[in-house]
Order: structure tokens, then sequence, then C-alpha cells
């Protein structure tokens, strides 16, 4: 079996997680930026971050053959600071050079809160301006249903921004269609506890159908399972879907989505 | 799948979890002092399993969502809890 990883924190993972991943067919992995579970207090420690996500980590991959690929941005849980968010927000064109970096992500909403929204209006201009692909993070939880809506809203507002560009992601039961519908890309995050199960994400996607669907582990400091996306690929087969189909969902699509930037190659 | 194939697959795990479930709300009424919203948020999504249609997931994540559509002043915390606690937050 083969599978892209299209959305995981590896920095917050161990050099033995590329090992498994690698091992369970994994082809390449891609790492937006997110929380690093605490508030950080400069631009600074963005830089730095940037520069782990752009040169340390794909050098970690690389030494299991692992390509590995980077979105940029500041979090929504750390857009409330303007100030802050601002000033981050100078400094990812100079990244967006670096040969690894797909686009502007994971953006989007936390608390559903005006500054949240006013940052994603920002990254959303940053990433129209530099002509990249974006990747959203929708709400948690209770805050899922109406930051969807939002960023539905504000993203169909801007004529800049064509949909098949822009995969949404975390969707569940009660988001999948309208973001489908919307004509932008569905991610499904595989969780132990919140988000979706495999049982759940195969639910959803025997449902929608797999045309604009990925899957993804979104593995970081919390609980998550690395291998969230392959396990699935075996609870389909325990379902009777033909090999064909599970590359196409966990291979094909990423692959489809991925490729509109020119730099994602396959070893 | 058919489904006797679904049960075949998925019964024992959706026993299991039906069971854990009732357990907690078991431990939850066996403790003292006050509950909160959260339970009775959950309370009411268990409403929907007895719909008679396959929308029932669907359902229990609307039931547990924030339906408003504005954005808010200010972040009251950075976490989510699982269930909206309505006009008034008051976040455990």
């Amino acid at each position: 079996m083969r599978y892209i990883e299209p959305h995981a924190h590896m920095v917050s993972r161990t050099t033995d997680d590329y090992e498994a991943m690698v091992t369970a067919g994994c082809a390449a992995v891609c790492e937006p930026a997110f929380w690093a579970g605490f508030d950080r207090g400069s631009v600074h420690g963005f830089r730095d971050y940037f520069c782990q996500l752009t040169d340390y980590e794909p050098k970690r991959a690389a030494r299991f053959q692992l390509p590995h690929y980077s979105w940029l941005c500041i979090n929504p849980k750390e857009s409330e600071d303007m100030g802050l968010a601002r000033e981050v927000l100078q400094i990812i064109p100079e990244f967006l050079k670096r040969p690894s970096v797909l686009g502007i992500g994971e953006i989007g909403l936390n608390k559903n809160t005006r500054n949240e929204l006013t940052i994603l209006q920002e990254h959303v201009d940053l990433a129209a301006t530099h002509n990249q692909l974006i990747l959203v993070h929708t709400p948690h939880l209770e805050d899922k249903l109406k930051g969807t809506r939002l960023i539905l809203d504000l993203l169909k507002s801007d004529s800049r921004i064509h949909p098949s560009r822009v995969i949404i992601d975390h969707v569940e039961e009660h988001t999948v269609e309208m973001v489908l519908d919307a004509g932008f890309w569905a991610g499904i995050t595989l969780y132990p506890e919140s988000k979706a199960t495999p049982a759940r994400a195969i639910d959803m996607v025997e449902q929608a159908g797999m045309r604009n669907i990925w899957l993804n582990c979104a593995c970081d400091w919390g609980r998550s399972e690395p291998l969230a996306v392959p396990r699935t690929a075996l609870e389909m087969r325990r379902r009777g879907h033909s090999p064909e189909a599970i590359d196409h969902l966990v291979y094909g699509n990423p692959l489809r989505f991925l490729s509109q930037n020119p730099r994602f190659q396959l070893a | 799948m058919t489904r006797q194939q679904v049960l075949d697959l998925y019964f024992m795990d959706a026993r299991c979890k039906l069971i854990e479930l009732a357990a907690f709300l078991d431990r939850v009424e066996r403790a003292s002092g006050e509950s909160d919203f959260r339970h009775e948020a959950l309370v009411k999504a268990l409403e929907h399993l007895s719909l008679n249609e396959p929308s029932r997931a669907k359902q229990v994540l609307l039931s547990l969502s924030d339906p408003t559509s504005e954005p808010i002043a200010a972040a009251p915390g950075k976490g989510a809890c699982g269930a909206w606690p309505g006009a008034t937050p008051s976040a455990p």
C-alpha cells in the first residue's frame, strides 16, 4: 500500500514515527504550521519555527527517504494578538521562496472571534497576492459548525480565491456537505477522541463520494495516531473497498490537490 | 455492505460504546455536587439516536454545536469543551 500523509505535525513526533510511517507506505508528508501548545512571545519564535519547518524537518524526514513539505502561517489560536500576528504575516513571504513550501496554512478560526476573522482575511490576502494554495483549519467541537460557515462566507466572497485550490480540513458529518457543495476540497482528520474515527471517516466518504476528499492524521503533541491513514485504509479493506478505490483516496486524491503546486514531487 | 455485514463488523464495538455511555451517565448521577450544561447537552443529544433516518451522527453534532452566526468579541480561552454552553457562557 502507498499513501500520502497530507497533514502531520512532525516537529512534535519522534524519529520512530517517521520510520513507522515509511514502513506503512507513506510516500510524502506535509506539515502545516500550528500552535506549539503555548503562545510564542515574539516574531523571532516564529522565524525559528519556520526555519525548523523548511530546513531541519525536511532533513530529518530525508533520513528515511521521505519527502517533507510545509505550509506557513500563524495559527488562529495565536491570532487574538493582532500585533504579533501582523508581524508574523510580514516575514512569511521570505519563506514562501523555500523549495518545500506548498502554501498558506493551516489558517482558519479557533473560537470564532473578530480578531481571528481579521487575521484569517489577511492570510487569504497574502495567499491571493502570492498565488498560493490554502489549507484551512476549522474549529474544534462545538465551535466547528459556526466557524466553518464563517470561513466559507469569507472565502466565497473573495473572487481571487479558487475553491479547487483550497482544502478545508477537519470536516465532520455536519460540515462535510457544505464544504464540498461550495466546490472546496475537504479533509477528514482521524483522531482517537475528537474529529473522526476511521469508521466514521469511511461513512462520510461512502456518502459524499471520494472525489475531492483526503484523509489525514494531523498527529501532534496531543492524543493522535501517526498511522491513522493506513489504519483507515485497512478498515476500508474490511468493508470490501477495492485496492484501487483505497489508493484513489489515500494516495491519488492528495497527490492531485498538492500537485497544483509544481514543487510537490514524489521521489 | 449488507446490514448483516455491518452488524458482523461493528455490533460488538457499538455495544461496548453504548454500555460505556450508560455507565458514564450512571457515574454522573451517583456523583455529588452540581452538574453543568455538558451533561444536559449530552442527554439531549441522545434523543437523536431514536431518529428513523441515517443522519443521527450529523444531528448529534448539530445538537452539540454553537448555532449562532456572529463572530464573538474576544476568545474566552483557547479550548473547546464539546458542548455549547449557551448565550451566556459558563465554561467549566
